[in-house]
């Protein structure tokens, strides 16, 4: 299928892209790396009357060190993240869960920020941002502001990015020493997560001082098994079992072709026991 | 090893790398889509989204307004361009029921994707925005999606024809009631064998180019059946066949899902019939996922009554089989092609096959990669696991106890066919040894002391198939409305080379290759001297195309046999040129010698060149370079195998792997290795992928729910496992070279194999079945429910239902 | 209408095209370089796979416009002066296609994944070509071939 007619405006900056958005109202698009707009107007379930193109703005692209944070420009690519330096030294858990979403060619094009103003509950990236308590930058006609990821994800495919704001920065914390895992269930290599789990772990005396974990596919947004990281302040690896007996304990999981809600909340529990047994371990 | 293989210069045998090759790793093909011819159109169809509805009224007005459209058409436009419906070829029973087919619906649409109306316009993408611009006006009627509710007739597919029953079809044999009555033990079982999509890797398309002062249309499509369309088409449309030839270029994969006569077929053709243009078409692959014919699905129950030492008394298979929503050009045939093989590789007193066709509001079903036989394989080797699993038999001894043995053949079967050969012995015990059977065993044995988290499972398939779609007579007395010989020329140019025409057409087999090797041998010429044409009805005009694993046993044979004519034929020349008695000609490896005086020889080449010149022949002699053959066997070729998986189950999750697999096939003589290996493995990786993830999924409203392949779940790479195949060689005695085919086998095998392997893994839990695919949560749900687990009030409800999403 | 400007196996092309022009329809319509195929709607087949800039990606999910300025590498630009690339030879000597339709695609991601690990185990193999679909061969002569090619290709480096 072919998508419908639209207009193609390159954007050289951020404030020309705000300022396009502006203008266009809820006619335009932001087109980041594509894969996620470009197949639903090819199959003509979203039809933009002018798609903003933010291939071409440099500033957006690339992470860079921050204090005790990486900021990471939005456009940076699912590819760059696998092969940059200071997230294979500060934020690895990025890096591997971004080493399961899509394919090679995918990851060549898709991008960080896109994925995450996407808003899909079912995509990894979210989950780990949420995880990783990650600050998002938005741009818009009035400046910058910040939004923490708890409060970025708002709904199904829903984000509280304003519609005449782009999304330009993602600040994720170093967590240079804590222990990480991300379980990834599903079907085939192609199919998105029935259920994914993403575990911190910052580790003191063989412990677990503190327990970061993020639910994927488990809600219309992404999740946190709030519960199990309460259980498991201070606990010992034995405290793992019981704790991710909780990790589904306020999520309201979606029932489709692959998993009842039920069975959802069987599979968050085990991924999180596993995500949690391996973080320690790594 | 057969005798051909030891002759020095053989090339059967030979793993020869294929000279299909070189324009396919280059980019250089002929896809239908890259057809651009000038003037050319576009069409687009406007489907219908509703599974079941009144048509009352099809507004085109505002897509004729579009930008660079042409036309548009609606089923009421083009009703008087078709002589007749589209062609359903396999009126299975007499008083089946046929429902009117048209192109373009006319008053009903009754599957989502059902066409409704079509718009032309001068690019791809204008076509695409004027379809948005039809306005249907449906009156919504209910949705027909169960099989079993279908057969109530509350609600009819076809209101005219007052039932949604399409045909009844029974085959009894032996005593019955004798058999179930008397038996020690009968096992009874429900399969549900899900419907598939086949998913081609290209979908299709059709190019129309017209010569409208004379009547004459080429018609390019992605088919693999250029000759059955040509016949039908010419039937069914108010082109003349000799004013119609078909061209299928390359084509990229088929499955079955290709062997049809489409919609889009006839419209491109009406359409440019009426706009004196070229035309074309190509589907989307979400428009595939509605628009193509869709394989399987079957209810089927099952019953199988042994004795305690486990000789197999009778089996009784009571199908339904979901035909869609309309009969395609073999829809009723596909489930009846089981009709012989639910008895498989076993010996036993009496036999029943009954099976339901059923209309529903969905895409109308038809042949998928082995068409009817996986279905009866996975029926007949899940029941007999589950007889031995009741018997408390090891399920190959099982097997042994009931199988014919290879001393026995030819054998007369049950269901009334003649296995001409087999031995399902050798193909078992090889298979045993590669896979470590008894070692798995053991590991299996000890994991389930332990209580490992994750179990291991072995699957146990065996099989044979009825292929080589063939022979004439059978079919017809099957009420195929075609034959099934396969017609080939030879040909030898006055340069030496050859020319071979068949009547097959392939898209992906490797047939240029095999054909080569085989026409190599024959004639003695050179493997690289020789090209197959196929795929034009101007250059192949007689021909019954590729499907059923029959373009080797069938189509190779024909060209085998032409082979051998020319060089009969050639021989007389030879003689004459040599100034001997032709009994006193002999030919080996491209070489006519005379008995006795070595010296005294030509080459076939050389009497090629004498032939064309034509300037001393014998006197009368017909100067003709060519000679040709149509064969038609005298029985189906029965291939037959044993494939073995060790499937691993987390117990905790559900999710099944396969960790090996071991197939030993026997598809009679090898032409060539490699090729055959290639079929095999990718039938593994098909059949593997209906018994663990593809499904099409309906909603009650008859919506496909597994509209693409984000959703319909196509095994990638890292799916699968590398798989260990290896054969015996026991040859048909059906043909001269004694070869049986080998594109359904691996599909065929490899589904209850991993069901099998599936259901061991986790049989000590209390599970006897597992519905297909054996996705992790259907696999968790069993073991939970046989362990005893309190389930939410969803659960059964849903375990139920399945894959409904 | 945009105006791109673009290279293509070493031919430069300036064209306008429409906005919602795919790359892949860009070459197949407008170029007649069918060789790189279309086989889904939804990103997931990969028999459009082509480099771009040296990357693969999937052509039916990129806009030709974003594409202006990029260097293209296709599978008809992947033979040099007549000889084939190892990947390709490998492919024929291993039985790595059937009815060849994925193959273009399957070709160029094997080129990037060798290009990113040129010594790749099965299990690198097979997930490296996790965006590619084939329905015919079940995969194993296709990661044979890359394999090979693998060994080709470093013995060719050495050489």
């Amino acid at each position: 299928m072919i998508p419908a007619a639209f207009d193609y405006v390159r954007a050289g900056s951020v404030d020309e892209a705000v300022g396009l958005l502006g203008e266009h109202g809820d006619e335009a698009k932001l087109l980041a790396g594509g894969h996620s707009l470009l197949p639903l107007m090819r199959l003509r379930l979203a039809s933009p009357g002018v798609v903003v193109d933010l291939g071409r703005i440099d500033e957006l692209r690339g992470v860079r060190e921050q204090g005790d944070e990486l900021a990471i420009g939005a456009m940076t690519t699912h590819y760059q993240l696998t092969k940059d330096p200071l997230i294979a030294e500060h934020c690895p858990i990025l890096a591997a869960v971004t080493e399961t979403v899509g394919d090679p060619q995918v990851r060549h094009r898709g991008t960080l920020g896109g994925a995450a103003a996407h808003g899909d509950a079912a995509g990894d990236q979210p989950t780990t941002l949420l995880a990783l308590d990650a600050t998002m930058v938005a741009q818009g006609p009035d400046g910058r502001r910040e939004i923490a990821a708890a409060d970025f994800f708002t709904g199904v495919f829903e984000t509280a990015l304003a519609e005449d704001e782009v999304l330009v920065e993602i600040r994720v914390p170093k967590v240079t020493d804590w222990g990480y895992d991300y379980q990834k269930f599903n079907r085939v290599a192609q199919a998105w997560a029935i259920v994914g789990v993403a575990a911190l772990v910052r580790r003191e005396n063989g412990g677990i001082a503190e327990a970061r974990v993020g639910l994927t596919h488990m809600g219309s947004t992404p999740l946190r098994a709030s519960a199990t990281e309460q259980a498991l302040e201070g606990a010992s690896a034995d405290g793992i079992a019981d704790a991710a007996e909780q990790a589904a304990e306020g999520t309201n999981p979606p029932a489709d072709q692959n998993a009842q809600p039920d069975y959802r909340e069987h599979l968050a529990r085990v991924l999180t026991r596993r995500a949690l047994e391996n973080a320690l371990g790594r | 090893m057969t005798a051909v293989e030891d002759a020095p210069s053989a090339q059967i045998g030979q793993a020869r790398h294929r000279k299909e090759d070189p324009k396919l790793v280059t980019g250089q093909t002929s896809w239908t889509d890259n057809i651009q011819l000038p003037g050319m159109l576009y069409m687009a169809f406007v489907r219908s989204s509703m599974a079941h509805a009144r048509i009352d009224g099809v507004d085109y007005s505002a897509a004729l307004e579009q930008p660079g459209v042409i036309a548009a058409f609606s089923g009421e436009d083009l009703a008087d361009d078709w002589a007749g419906p589209l062609p359903c070829a396999w009126p299975v029973t007499p008083e089946m029921v046929h429902p009117d087919h048209w192109p373009l619906a006319k008053d009903e649409v009754r599957y989502v994707g059902d066409a409704v109306a079509v718009v032309v316009a001068r690019s791809r993408e204008a076509a695409a925005d004027a379809a948005e611009h039809v306005v249907v006006d449906y009156e919504p009627l209910d949705a027909v999606v169960d099989m079993e509710q279908a057969l109530e007739d509350s609600t009819l597919v076809h209101s005219d024809k007052g039932t949604n029953e399409c045909f009844v079809w029974n085959l009894d044999s032996g005593d019955l009631d004798d058999a179930f009555e008397n038996a020690e033990v009968v096992v009874k079982r429900r399969f549900i064998n899900q419907r598939l999509i086949p998913t081609a890797i290209e979908p299709r398309a059709v190019v129309v180019a017209p010569v409208p002062a004379s009547g004459q249309y080429t018609l390019y499509s992605a088919t693999q059946v250029p000759h059955i369309l040509r016949t039908m088409l010419a039937m069914t449309t108010g082109v003349s066949e000799e004013k119609l030839r078909i061209v299928a270029p390359d084509v990229g994969g088929g499955f079955g899902s290709k062997l049809n006569v489409y919609a889009e077929e006839s419209v491109a053709l009406a359409v440019s019939s009426r706009l004196k243009r070229p035309v074309k078409w190509t589907e989307s692959r979400s428009e595939n996922y509605q628009a193509t014919i869709h394989g399987r699905d079957q209810i089927q129950d099952m019953e199988v009554a042994a004795d305690a030492d486990g000789r197999i008394r009778a089996i009784r298979a009571d199908l339904k089989a979901d035909m869609g929503a309309y009969l395609q050009l073999v829809t009723p045939g596909i489930p009846v092609l089981g009709a012989f093989m639910y008895c498989g590789i076993y010996k036993m007193d009496a036999y029943s096959f009954t099976c339901t066709g059923v209309f529903t509001t969905k895409t109308p079903t038809d042949a998928y990669r082995g068409a009817g036989r996986p279905e009866a394989t996975f029926a007949l080797e899940r029941l007999i696991d589950e007889l031995a699993a009741e018997l408390e038999m090891d399920p190959i001894e099982l097997r042994k106890r009931n199988w014919i043995k290879h001393e026995e053949f030819p054998s007369d079967t049950i269901a009334g066919l003649t296995y001409d050969s087999g031995n399902y012995e050798a193909a078992t015990e090889k298979a045993m040894e590669l896979f470590g059977y008894d070692e798995l065993r053991e590991e299996q044995h000890r994991r389930r002391e332990d209580g490992d988290r994750v179990q291991l499972g072995i699957g146990v398939s065996t099989y044979t198939e009825m292929c080589g779609l063939a022979p004439s007579r059978v079919l017809g007395s099957l009420d195929y409305g075609a034959g099934g010989w396969e017609s080939a020329v030879v040909r030898m140019l006055p340069t030496g080379k050859v020319e071979v025409v068949t009547g097959t057409s392939p898209h992906g087999q490797g047939h240029e290759t095999t054909f080569s090797q085989i026409v190599a041998d024959d004639l003695g010429v050179d493997f690289d001297d020789i090209e197959i044409l196929h795929g034009d009805t101007k250059v192949s005009p007689q021909g019954l195309d590729t499907y059923g694993s029959r373009s080797l046993a069938v189509g190779g044979i024909a060209i085998h046999m032409a082979s051998e004519r020319l060089v009969e034929q050639m021989k007389e020349a030879a003689a004459h040129m040599l100034e001997a008695a032709i009994d006193d000609v002999e030919f080996e490896g491209g070489t006519f010698r005379v008995k006795g005086s070595p010296e005294a020889s030509t080459t076939i080449q050389d009497v090629a060149l004498g032939l064309f010149t034509a300037h001393d022949l014998p006197d009368g002699f017909e100067p003709s370079l060519q000679a040709e053959c149509t064969f038609d066997p005298e029985n189906f070729s029965f291939p037959h195998g044993t494939h073995l998986a060790a499937m691993e189950v987390d117990t905790e999750t559900g999710e099944a792997k396969v960790r090996s697999y071991v197939c030993v096939d026997d598809v009679g003589t090898i032409i060539n290795p490699q090729v055959v290996e290639g079929q095999i493995h990718g039938g593994l990786v098909q059949g593997i992928a209906q018994a663990l993830w593809e499904e099409a999924i309906y909603d009650d409203a008859g919506n496909l729910v597994t509209g693409s392949i984000v959703d319909y779940y196509v095994p990638g790479a890292p799916d699968v496992p590398s798989f260990t195949t290896d054969h015996t060689v026991t040859p048909a005695t059906s043909n001269p070279l004694g070869v049986k085919g080998v594109g359904e086998a691996g599909t065929i095998a490899s589904t209850p194999a991993i069901v099998n392997g599936v259901v061991d893994a986790i049989r000590h839990f209390g599970v006897n079945d597992i519905r297909m695919p054996c996705s992790p949560e259907r696999v968790w749900r069993a073991i939970q429910d046989r362990e005893g687990h309190t389930q939410d009030d969803t659960s059964d409800q849903e375990l139920e239902g399945g894959g409904m999403g | 209408m945009p105006a791109i400007s673009v290279e293509i196996d070493g031919v430069n092309y300036e064209d306008e095209v429409e906005a919602r022009l795919l790359l892949v329809y860009y070459l197949r319509d407008r170029l007649g370089l069918t060789g790189t195929n279309v086989g889904c709607d939804t990103s997931n087949c990969g028999t459009c796979t082509v480099l771009l800039d040296g990357q693969s990606v999937k052509s039916c999910t990129v806009l030709a416009v974003q594409a202006d300025g990029t260097e293209i590498r296709t599978i008809q630009g992947l033979a040099e002066n007549g000889e084939w690339h190892p990947l390709q030879e490998a492919f024929h000597t291993e039985h790595g296609l059937q009815c060849g339709y994925c193959t273009p695609g399957m070709i160029m991601s094997s080129l990037d994944l060798l290009q990113e690990n040129p010594d790749p185990s099965e299990e690198e193999v097979r997930e490296g070509l996790e965006g590619n679909l084939c329905r015919c061969t079940g995969y194993q002569n296709i990661v044979k071939a890359v394999r090979k090619a693998a060994g080709e290709m470093k013995e060719g480096a050495s050489a």
